[in-house]
């Protein structure tokens, strides 16, 4: 897209260059706009990424197939347990392990109290960059701690939970875990309802929301984005529903989608998805049977990771990570020793379309629009 | 009417702000350092090493699988010698830099021994940032019964196992763990 600077007859006019960020709270990390404007209205924006470059993909073709998935929970760090989730599934499809039943269940229990964590949480965040100060993220950051504290007392740790193992989960779920999930699943509606009472009838966030920064169908679909961004702009694609992974296919839960492709049908398909999130909280903790949590094959990768050797070949594991498609793409020489490590990172390709849709609009604008776009750049830069 | 949506979200804060002095679930605030939330029986953080009964005796027989496995290679070991220079089932030098770890408990994981196991303790401020932040087998070392209070469910899994190890290890035709060689 290309923008024409306006000429003005009797005024001399000429275009200015702005750097937003490295250091800029509103960018959620490390992340630099270069932005030429003319006036507010921007002319043309270039993202400059690479500031939390961790070399992570070099680091775990380096080390055992297990010692990267510490690892895989820093890339986007507000889920890791999807993260585990994407990783696990490309390894076991490559070693051709099987999952046990009720490790199937806690996985796809955890990933949709993932979902929940970053949704809420991306809600609280996008308030802050319209301006409504700290208010909603601690609304949210309260409900987030509820569910935060249950991965600590089943993983050990608030955020980088290190929970998946290739075959199954690291250790069983404690024994109050499901009565304190139910306990969620009762409660988030009515937190979900008060935070829209307080949001989507709000005639503030409308008018800076609505038809603003908006994707058209076409260029979502061509630019390779997934997830809420694509879903949109009036995609139904899920990857929960299109490659059938894990369990979800026993679960009927509906895939919302936007009309418009702006920033409030994003804030709002991310609402209503918590909700369908809930229902297969609901059914999981009702059906989840009883039994080993991890493969015996697995329990001995895990002992000893040296020795997991999965023979020679390639596998894509991907997911329907909160923020899009999340890949792994692994490649092994039957060695002890991943050959190729691949991350496919939602929220970087997500980014790449960050210009197309800032390019017309304010300053401003483009900061709730780069709100919407959910990045963290843990998972950018890797 | 225009500006509703606005007054009904003002209420919702109002609402939040009433009832924050009168329910425990709108105001989740614990003062730190006087209050304490509970600590989370599988919470880890930085590794120890456990010993039995007295300090000198600890489990930990040096056999480097935690130093191979550990991800980001923060633990340091040497192997003791005897005075003839004949290796001995004991680390000579255990050191673990805490400005490495990231507390991922792969290390507990891997273990054959029960001899490293993850921490609850977590104020470890340290003025420096390179040989303070270096914890060596001194610092490292707490008992087996500080071990079974932090976390009472693992410790009694762990300790019955051992039991049935021993009882297994006074028969005379079962072999006793093999001792890798010393790494170079």
């Amino acid at each position: 897209m290309e923008y024409e600077l306006k000429e003005s007859p009797t005024l001399d006019t000429q275009a200015l260059e702005v750097s937003l960020g490295p250091q800029h709270p509103s960018t959620h990390g490390v992340f630099r706009m270069n932005v030429k404007l003319d006036g507010e209205t921007i002319v043309q924006l270039k993202p400059v990424m690479g500031y939390l470059h961790r070399n992570h993909e070099k680091l775990a073709e380096n080390m055992s197939w297990l010692g990267s998935m510490p690892y895989t929970d820093r890339l986007d760090y507000i889920c890791s347990m999807t993260n585990n989730f994407a990783y696990a599934l490309a390894v076991e499809k490559l070693a051709g392990l099987e999952v046990p039943e009720r490790a199937q269940y806690v996985r796809v229990i955890m990933a949709e109290l993932t979902r929940l964590v970053n949704h809420t949480l991306l809600v609280g965040f996008l308030l802050n960059d319209l301006g409504a100060f700290f208010t909603p993220v601690l609304y949210a950051f309260r409900e987030r701690e509820k569910i935060l504290d249950l991965f600590e007392a089943v993983a050990g740790s608030r955020m980088m939970c290190n929970y998946f193992r290739f075959g199954g989960v690291k250790i069983d779920v404690t024994d109050d875990f499901i009565p304190q999930v139910k306990q969620i699943i009762r409660r988030y509606p009515k937190f979900l309802d008060e935070f829209e009472t307080l949001l989507s009838e709000n005639e503030i966030l409308m008018a800076r929301c609505q038809k603003v920064g908006i994707l058209p169908r076409e260029l979502a679909i061509n630019a390779g984005v997934s997830g809420p961004m694509l879903r949109a702009s009036g995609v139904p694609y899920d990857i929960r529903k299109v490659d059938h992974y894990s369990i979800y296919d026993r679960f009927p839960f509906r895939v919302p989608i936007g009309e418009a492709g702006d920033v409030y049908d994003r804030y709002y398909v991310r609402i209503l998805e918590m909700r369908e999130s809930i229902k297969i909280l609901e059914q999981a903790v009702r059906e989840i049977p009883a039994g080993p949590t991890i493969s015996p094959v697995g329990l001995t990768g895990a002992k000893s990771p040296r020795n997991f050797k999965p023979p020679k070949g390639d596998a894509y594991g991907r997911i329907e990570a909160p923020k899009g498609e999340l890949g792994f793409y692994v490649v092994s020489d039957g060695s002890a020793k991943p050959y190729r490590y691949h991350v496919r990172a939602p929220s970087f390709i997500n980014l790449t379309i960050l210009e197309d849709m800032c390019l017309g609009y304010k300053v401003a604008d483009a900061i709730i629009i780069l709100g919407s776009i959910d990045i963290v750049l843990g998972e950018v830069d890797r | 009417m225009y500006g509703f949506g606005v007054i009904k979200g003002m209420l919702v804060t109002l609402k939040n702000f009433v009832l924050s002095y009168f329910t425990k679930e709108r105001l989740t605030t614990v003062q730190y350092p006087e209050e304490r939330l509970p600590e989370k029986e599988r919470f880890r953080n930085f590794p120890f090493l456990i010993y039995d009964d007295k300090p000198e005796d600890l489990r930990c027989v040096s056999c480097d699988i935690c130093a191979k496995e550990c991800p980001p290679k923060c633990i340091t070991i040497v192997r003791d010698t005897d005075a003839q220079g004949k290796p001995l089932k004991r680390p000579k030098v255990f050191d673990i830099d805490f400005s490495i770890c990231m507390n991922c408990g792969i290390c507990e994981e891997v273990c054959p021994f029960d001899a490293i196991f993850m921490d609850h303790e977590f104020e470890l401020g340290e003025y420096g940032r390179f040989e303070e932040l270096n914890y060596h087998k001194e610092d490292l070392l707490k008992s087996a019964e500080y071990f079974a209070q932090i976390r009472p469910t693992d410790a009694a899994l762990i300790e019955a196992k051992r039991r049935q190890k021993e009882a297994k290890g006074a028969h005379p035709t079962s072999p006793t763990p093999p001792i890798p060689p010393p790494s170079s």
